[in-house]
């Protein structure tokens, strides 16, 4: 038989927290940023490189001067308007992964309509000298963009309302059917840049690419509107209510006389139309054409930034400003001597402890032999 | 000391979940081969206690003896080992084997099953202790109370000899507990010890030796069965001396509210879970609808409402002068007719309300498609929560507060009273006052008679037949979907009621 009971309590316990101070809670997520940081130091060290002079190399990748804080912010821009997109899908607890697809079905749709009518657009720009012609243009580049994205979103919608699919499943093998769609048009004559055997879409006429402000593609006040617009929506309107009943329980929602399906559907077609609205600005705005990296991730790290913010658009501006910075400090790193792949293993150690402690704020860990008066 | 004459010896058991103390320094024992009852409210600890014994939790401090040996108990293999077995309130069967496979499922021995042994060792047990079972009838083709009997007799053949069942009548008619209780008593005469947790105060004047008195997470104590009566142990349980009367006002001038004709629905599985039900509720009275747990209730309930797709025949409600079919109509066109029902679902924060939202998006609900515009308007609502908390004494931090923290009491408070609110004609109510402590339960009762007073059409889904013979003008009982009969609760017996509660299966028994 055992002996005392003390002795043989387990080493360490989870238990779960029943709240905590959003104050412990920035202490949490700094410890995991020291962690993280540390980590990545010992790697450095281990590959024989000088971990303070790597940091601070990224910092100033990031944030070292006007360029490189233009090039944060374009890359911040799809992915925030991504994520708030993917957020609207979230809340209704509707899983959908099929951002990246929802992506390149925008820039698709865009770059369609500029690939068609661009030539005609600038001969009418040039002839009548005014704005109009460029005006209309990058207007139907967008709703041409943001109608095809919403569809995208539409369709996994309509088959979960139907027939009850996985949406998870569905939304991930449609970014697949786009990705492979976006190869095929290179291949078109229409689409191909002219004069070469690569298989590469033209660039397109400067009258289908944005204006700039500031610097950079008018596409960072779209995305900073849409940040309040979207924080609206969520929390103050009778949309937004119903994402949140339908989130929380389908069972709730048709109690209250909610239409369920009809639910689905709208917000699946506003966060597909909000992807497509990122694929157009990559498109028409950093890149001036379509290609298979028009998405290149985006749409996989929205989610990370959609869940890291818990779903709040404000907080989405901060997350998505900080993961564009570790990317673009990482790939000012490779510039630099040390392997690309080593930034992104710096950068993954980073995410994995910010996404880990979400884990210590929910719950804490009880060693043997501390007794919960303690904590 | 004298150790040893107890079976289950706890001192000192503290464990909590987050700020909530589940048990505080608890101690309880059990004698050898005495039937030990462990009473008190929802929320006062009872299962937490067991769960540990049973090795599904972890004390956090105190000491366990098994036997008078202290033992760690950090599984429930552990606790089998030990010989400790608990049959839980939500059975954990595999539908598709049969009883005999769930038996010995997850038994140490070979890959080949010996089925012949075992059920040789069934059958021994089921004549042992009085068992009325066929060891090779599957799990999905049985009734809840022989579910129960494979849960007990799983324990038994492990070899247990310290039993504990956590609310074992919670799903058995009357009758059913009654033989229930033969069997405890023929284990207990075979020298097993017996831990039943309960609340219902007859059952444990009725099985057990001695009584241990749980509330609020605290010990209170042990009184031996023979010197307690029901009084004393609501005074024990609740802390107070409270009144166990409930009234029922007499009302005159009762209308017919609400007919319901030859309804049937079928459920999600295809299968008719309601079968030409046909009765009327009138305003003014309460309606109890008795019947064994799953007999068709919630598919009524939520077909009345407008969320079940009913099959066949109708349901008219009456409107200005006459009445109004609602079959086939979606929650949204009733609200539309301006017929005015209230529906407390028995899933409270799963269809009721939305527990992570507040008390005013939980008001939301019922009312927010009332304005005009794209926005939702929170001022009404607020207004109204603070009116609930006050006139129903909900106890809440703000209306800001998830719901999902209030207390169970206080949550069917906020369902109620959003109900109550938009002055409902017929009030449908499933389970009002399951999981609530007595003081939040007699509070229900009050508003549910208040609403008959003013003529309301109430309809109260019970699963207490002592509660339903009380409250209900009329008791209508359903068995296998069908309505087995409507009966008035002040001429005739909880027996009669309990026979009606399985009146289609013994008809069926007879034909065969």
């Amino acid at each position: 038989m055992k002996k005392r009971a003390e002795h043989q309590e387990p080493f360490v316990r989870m238990t779960k927290r029943a709240s905590i101070t959003p104050g412990k809670a920035w202490v949490i997520r700094g410890i995991a940023l020291l962690g993280a940081i540390v980590t990545g130091a010992l790697l450095l060290l281990i590959l024989g490189h000088n971990p303070f002079g790597i940091y601070g190399e990224m910092v100033r990748g990031a944030f070292g001067g006007t360029m490189y804080i233009k090039e944060t912010v374009r890359t911040a821009v799809p992915l925030l308007i991504s994520a708030i997109g993917i957020a609207f899908a979230f809340k209704m607890k509707f899983w959908n992964i099929g951002a990246e697809g929802q992506i390149l079905i925008g820039g698709i749709a865009a770059s369609a309509v500029a690939i068609h009518y661009d030539a005609q657009f600038a001969a009418w720009a040039a002839e009548s000298g005014s704005f109009l012609p460029r005006i209309l243009m990058l207007v139907l580049m967008f709703l041409a963009a943001i109608v095809a994205g919403g569809l995208y979103g539409v369709v996994p919608a309509v088959f979960k309302s139907k027939w009850g699919t996985n949406e998870t499943l569905f939304t991930l093998m449609l970014n697949y059917i786009a990705l492979q769609y976006v190869k095929y048009l290179a291949y078109q004559p229409a689409w191909k840049m002219a004069g070469t055997s690569f298989p590469k879409v033209r660039m397109f006429d400067p009258i289908a690419v944005l204006p700039k402000v500031m610097g950079i593609h008018i596409g960072w006040i779209i995305a900073l509107v849409l940040v309040v617009v979207a924080h609206f929506y969520l929390t103050r309107t009778k949309h937004g209510y119903e994402i949140a009943v339908v989130g929380e329980s389908t069972n709730t929602a048709r109690y209250a006389g909610i239409n369920v399906s009809k639910v689905y559907l709208r917000t699946m077609f506003i966060s597909g139309a909000l992807c497509g609205l990122a694929g157009y600005l990559v498109v028409s705005g950093a890149d001036g054409t379509l290609t298979e990296g028009t998405a290149g991730g985006v749409g996989f790290t929205a989610i990370t930034v959609a869940w890291l913010s818990k779903m709040n658009p404000i907080t989405m501006l901060i997350v998505a400003v900080f993961i564009a910075a570790l990317d673009r400090g990482a790939g000012f790193q490779s510039s630099t001597g040390v392997p690309e792949s080593c930034a992104e293993v710096l950068v993954g150690i980073i995410l994995f402890f910010m996404l880990g402690c979400e884990f210590f704020i929910n719950y804490k860990l009880v060693f043997r032999g501390r007794k919960e008066a303690a904590a | 000391m004298e150790q040893t004459q107890y079976a289950v010896a706890m001192q000192g058991i503290t464990k909590t979940f987050g700020k909530t103390v589940a048990n505080n320094n608890v101690s309880l024992s059990l004698r050898k081969g005495e039937i030990l009852a462990l009473l008190g409210e929802n929320g006062s600890g009872k299962t937490t206690l067991m769960n540990m014994l049973s090795g599904i939790y972890f004390p956090d401090s105190g000491e366990i003896r098994i036997h008078g040996e202290p033992v760690t108990i950090r599984s429930p293999k552990e606790a089998f080992d030990l010989g400790i077995g608990m049959i839980h309130q939500h059975f954990k069967l595999v539908d598709v084997l049969t009883a005999a496979e769930n038996i010995v499922l997850g038994l140490p021995g070979g890959i080949e099953l010996d089925r012949k042994t075992a059920a040789a060792r069934i059958s021994e047990i089921s004549g042992k202790y009085g068992f009325d079972l066929d060891p090779n009838k599957k799990i999905y083709n049985m009734a809840v109370s022989e579910k129960q009997t494979v849960e007990i007799i799983k324990v038994l053949y492990r070899g247990a000899d310290i039993l504990i069942l956590d609310e074992p009548t919670a799903v058995l008619t009357p009758q059913e507990s009654k033989k229930l209780f033969d069997v405890l008593r023929a284990m207990k005469a075979d020298g097993k010890s017996i831990i039943i947790i309960t609340h219902k105060l007859h059952e444990v004047l009725d099985v057990s030796d001695r009584v241990a008195i749980l509330r609020k997470g605290e010990y209170i104590c042990t009184i031996e069965t023979k010197e307690a009566t029901q009084q004393s142990l609501t005074e024990a349980m609740v802390g107070r001396s409270i009144s166990l009367e409930i009234e029922r006002p007499e009302v005159e001038n009762k209308t017919e509210m609400l007919k319901v004709e030859n309804l049937t629905c079928i459920n999600a599985e295809g299968v008719q879970a309601v079968k030409h039900a046909t009765f009327t509720a009138y305003g003014g009275e309460i309606l109890g609808v008795a019947g064994v747990a799953g007999s068709g209730q919630k598919e009524l309930c939520e077909a009345i409402a407008g969320l079940h797709h009913a099959t066949e025949g109708s349901i008219l409600y009456k409107t200005g002068d006459g009445f109004e079919n609602v079959v086939g109509c979606k929650v949204e066109e009733i609200f539309k007719k301006g017929i005015s029902l209230a529906f407390v679902p028995e899933d409270r924060l799963g269809m009721g309300l939305v527990g992570s939202l507040d008390m005013v998006d939980n008001m939301l609900i019922r009312s927010y498609k009332d304005h005009k515009g794209i926005f939702v308007d929170r001022k009404t609502p607020k207004k109204v929560c603070e009116d609930l908390i006050e006139s129903l004494e909900i106890v809440t931090p703000g209306t800001s507060t998830p719901v999902r923290r209030l207390s169970g009491g206080n949550v069917q408070k906020v369902l109620l009273g959003r109900e109550i609110h938009y002055n409902p004609k017929v009030l449908m109510v499933a389970y009002p006052v399951r999981g609530l402590d007595i003081n939040s339960s007699f509070k229900i009762y009050d508003l549910l008679n208040e609403q008959k007073k003013k003529g309301v059409a109430v309809i109260f889904v019970g699963e207490d037949l002592d509660v339903l013979m009380e409250i209900s003008d009329r008791i209508m009982v359903i068995c296998g979907g069908e309505v087995s009969g409507i009966v008035d609760p002040r001429e005739c017996t909880k027996e009669d009621v309990g026979l009606l509660m399985v009146k289609t299966g013994r008809e069926k028994e007879a034909e065969a």
